[in-house]
């Protein structure tokens, strides 16, 4: 009796998100396929309901350090965005520019606090150092990969991002070295919330709240620079399309150059929070493998989505992992965020907040 | 001078639709085929250069046949239909997988256990079944979205083989070996036998994709490919176009794996099959031509001999430098080059020669190897007196 009320509020969601989707529909196969998606939707929906309150205390303590870690994908997802904005090209590379700026970072600060500098200073100059390593890798991609592919399909210029990858890691590696370098830049420590709430209180891991204030930070200071200034306008007139913005006069390699950097100063600033959670290592590259589904989420033309997109990704594969994965054998993170991609493209092929794509002959 | 199609006429539709119209190509096809049947095996057998070694056979040209396979998969799927996937490594995986499973018998359905060229093309059925579950998204989904849309049948997959412990037969490591390789009461033990059945294999479904490619499917696939709106005017229905270019793609792709499994690997990890893997033959498809049977070839030659040709070179490239330095007694050049020849260097090497390699060919000519290969027949037939 108790399971009727979660799954009763599952189907109403489920059931209502099928109405809303009703002009999507353009055939059998279609309605076959969102009816099966209704149907997960509202089992899962009520599933995680029934979890939830049974015990709310635990539920919301998984809730809120996914959407926390979802931050963080974000992180890794809006560079990928900038990019594909602006150039089109699917930036394979984001990952490994993390791993770059990473590197040229720690790599830096640790030799100019060895050699006796006090840690704030060091820390601006090592800041400054990776920043310029990320400016020469965008003058380098851009002028000796992307713009000889000008004009090129998307497919190859996602292959070129792929070469670009391995250049990248192996560089990075053998100038900066390839162990595991830790970072401590922000506190790491466990908070307890709401202790007088729930038995226990709410775990919550401080970095991770760090990793929403950057990322908010960032996302605010991204859509001022898009907004407000001159180049930003540019970006954006590009972004809309090429061919009219150099007819205007807006210089495209300089753009383009402009956007990779402000990829490189992105993933410097995933760089760091990642860092400080791993360690800047090599598995750091794979990020750009989780920042994919959200991107899928979001949409890859849309910088609030890559945000909405981590927030879903990181509280789904957290949820999952913890209400499904003791069901079906555990480590179901490893690929529920591309399974739930798929769904959300099935219904959204533009994701949720892509632009609607219209094709013409 | 040799490369003229003069004199050479067509009285029949059939001569005018050949594989091969040209005499020459017939010609050279039929020699590199000979060569490759007799020669190689004799030429093995006989220790004769460049064979004489097993490592050849067993480490280069093994993988390359089953990769080229493979490769041609993916290449019906990209190349030809125009539907990206990052899935490859994934039905390579359930295409060995399922094979293990029919080649060690299903106790639940008292299946015994079949013998290894059934199984193999069990295997290949499920990929393909599993193939056209995953293209159902591609008639909604297009371009690099489906790209990652296929990824999820990797990381799915990829976990399904780690952790559901069936497929395994409940081996406790999570690592496989493949039955005993017996065909048609042949034992195929040694490598120049599994060269030949890998060669055979490859042949067979070479010259399969090259006739579905040039028929009503195929000209169905690139229509889809070219612009699917425009194609579904002319009335191709996307829904069976798409959905049987997964399902023949995945076929194949199914072949090769359960083939990389039971003949080159042996014994596997579901590890063998991960998202480099999909990666490697996407890169074998790109640079050596979409859309291209050739190319596949072409391809999968180059991404696997580069590796293991920059893994050997680059010491023995290093090592005048070294040289160089100890003479001279420059110990900071003797250091650079013992610097350059540890193997974590070189690893790192390797990558950012092959990354560069990599971008340079997609610059040079994007459409790949075939490409060059057309342009090099082109200038042949006006060799020596180009107009």
């Amino acid at each position: 009796m108790t399971a009727v009320i979660p799954y009763g509020i599952g189907t109403a969601l489920a059931a209502l998100m099928f109405v809303l989707l009703r002009k999507d529909r353009k055939s059998v196969v279609d309605m076959s396929v969102h009816i099966a998606l209704a149907i997960v939707a509202a089992i899962f929906i009520g599933f995680l309901t029934v979890q939830a309150i049974a015990n709310p205390g635990g539920f919301l303590e998984i809730l809120i350090g996914g959407l926390l870690a979802g931050v963080l994908y974000s992180l890794v997802a809006l560079g990928f965005v900038l990019i594909f904005k602006a150039s089109g090209v699917f930036n394979y590379a984001q990952g490994a520019m993390v791993l770059v700026a990473g590197l040229a970072l720690v790599r830096c600060l640790d030799f100019m606090v060895a050699s006796g500098l006090p840690f704030a200073l060091a820390l601006v100059i090592a800041l400054a150092f990776a920043v310029a390593v990320m400016a020469l890798t965008a003058t380098v991609i851009e002028k000796h990969v992307l713009r000889p592919l000008l004009n090129q399909d998307g497919l190859t210029l996602f292959m070129s991002t792929i070469g670009a990858t391995f250049v990248l890691e192996g560089l990075a590696q053998m100038v900066f070295g390839s162990d595991v370098y830790p970072l401590r830049l922000f506190p790491t420590d466990a908070w307890f919330l709401m202790e007088n709430l729930f038995q226990g209180g709410i775990l919550v891991n401080k970095l991770d709240v760090w990793g929403g204030l950057i990322a908010g930070i960032l996302v605010v200071s991204l859509a001022a620079f898009f907004q407000y200034t001159k180049t930003g306008r540019a970006l954006r007139a590009v972004a809309d399309d090429h061919a009219a913005a150099q007819s205007v006069g807006i210089p495209i390699s300089w753009i383009w150059f402009v956007v990779w950097l402000v990829a490189g100063i992105v993933a410097l600033v995933a760089a760091t929070v990642w860092g400080t959670k791993l360690g800047i290592q090599f598995s750091i590259t794979f990020l750009a493998l989780k920042a994919l589904p959200v991107l899928i989420i979001g949409g890859f033309t849309s910088v609030p989505g890559a945000i909405v997109g981590g927030l879903i990704v990181g509280a789904g594969e957290k949820l999952a992992e913890r209400y499904l994965g003791e069901m079906i054998g555990g480590g179901i993170e490893y690929w529920f965020a591309y399974v739930l991609a798929l769904a959300v493209l099935l219904v959204r092929p533009q994701g949720i907040f892509g632009e609607k794509i219209i094709e013409r002959i | 001078m040799l490369y003229r199609e003069t004199g050479q006429f067509k009285a029949s539709y059939v001569e005018d639709m050949a594989i091969l119209p040209i005499r020459q190509d017939r010609i050279g096809l039929f020699a590199i085929l000979a060569f490759a049947f007799v020669g190689v095996p004799l030429m093995a057998t006989f220790q004769i250069w460049p064979f004489g070694s097993e490592y050849l056979l067993r480490a280069i040209l093994l993988p390359f046949l089953i990769l080229a396979l493979a490769a041609i998969g993916v290449n019906i799927l990209i190349g030809y239909c125009g539907q990206i996937s990052l899935g490859s490594g994934a039905f390579m995986a359930i295409g060995a997988y399922s094979a293990y499973k029919f080649g060690t018998g299903i106790g639940e359905i008292g299946l015994p256990p079949l013998p290894p060229i059934l199984a193999i093309l069990l295997g290949g059925l499920c990929s393909a079944l599993v193939g056209i579950l995953f293209g159902i998204p591609s008639l909604r989904i297009k371009g690099l979205y489906l790209a990652v849309a296929t990824l999820a049948a990797q990381f799915f997959f990829d976990w399904v083989f780690l952790r559901v412990k069936w497929f395994t037969n409940y081996a406790p490591s999570g690592s496989v070996s493949a039955p005993e390789l017996r065909f048609f009461g042949y034992l195929v033990e040694t490598p120049i036998e599994k060269y030949l059945l890998a060669l055979t294999f490859a042949t067979v479904f070479a010259l399969l994709a090259k006739n579905l490619v040039r028929g009503a499917i195929g000209r169905q696939w690139m229509a889809i490919r070219d612009m699917d709106i425009a194609a579904e005017l002319m009335g191709i229905r996307p829904f069976y176009a798409k959905l049987s270019a997964f399902a023949v793609s995945s076929f194949i792709v199914g072949v090769a794996g359960a083939l990389w499994a039971f003949v080159y690997l042996g014994s596997w990890e579901p590890l063998a099959f991960s998202i480099d893997r999909s990666l490697q033959l996407l890169f074998m498809v790109i640079i050596g031509g979409l859309g291209s049977i050739l190319g596949a070839f072409l391809g999968a030659a180059f991404i696997l001999i580069l590796p293991i040709f920059l893994n050997q070179a680059l010491p023995v490239l290093a090592a005048p430098v070294l040289g160089l330095g100890d003479t001279l007694g420059w110990h900071w050049l003797s250091e650079f080059g013992r610097h350059m020849t540890s193997t974590e260097v070189v690893t790192h090497l390797e990558f950012i020669i092959f990354g560069s390699l990599i971008c340079f060919l997609l610059i040079k000519e994007p459409h790949g190897f075939a490409r060059l290969w057309a342009l090099a027949k082109e200038k042949l037939r006006l060799w020596p007196f180009p107009y």
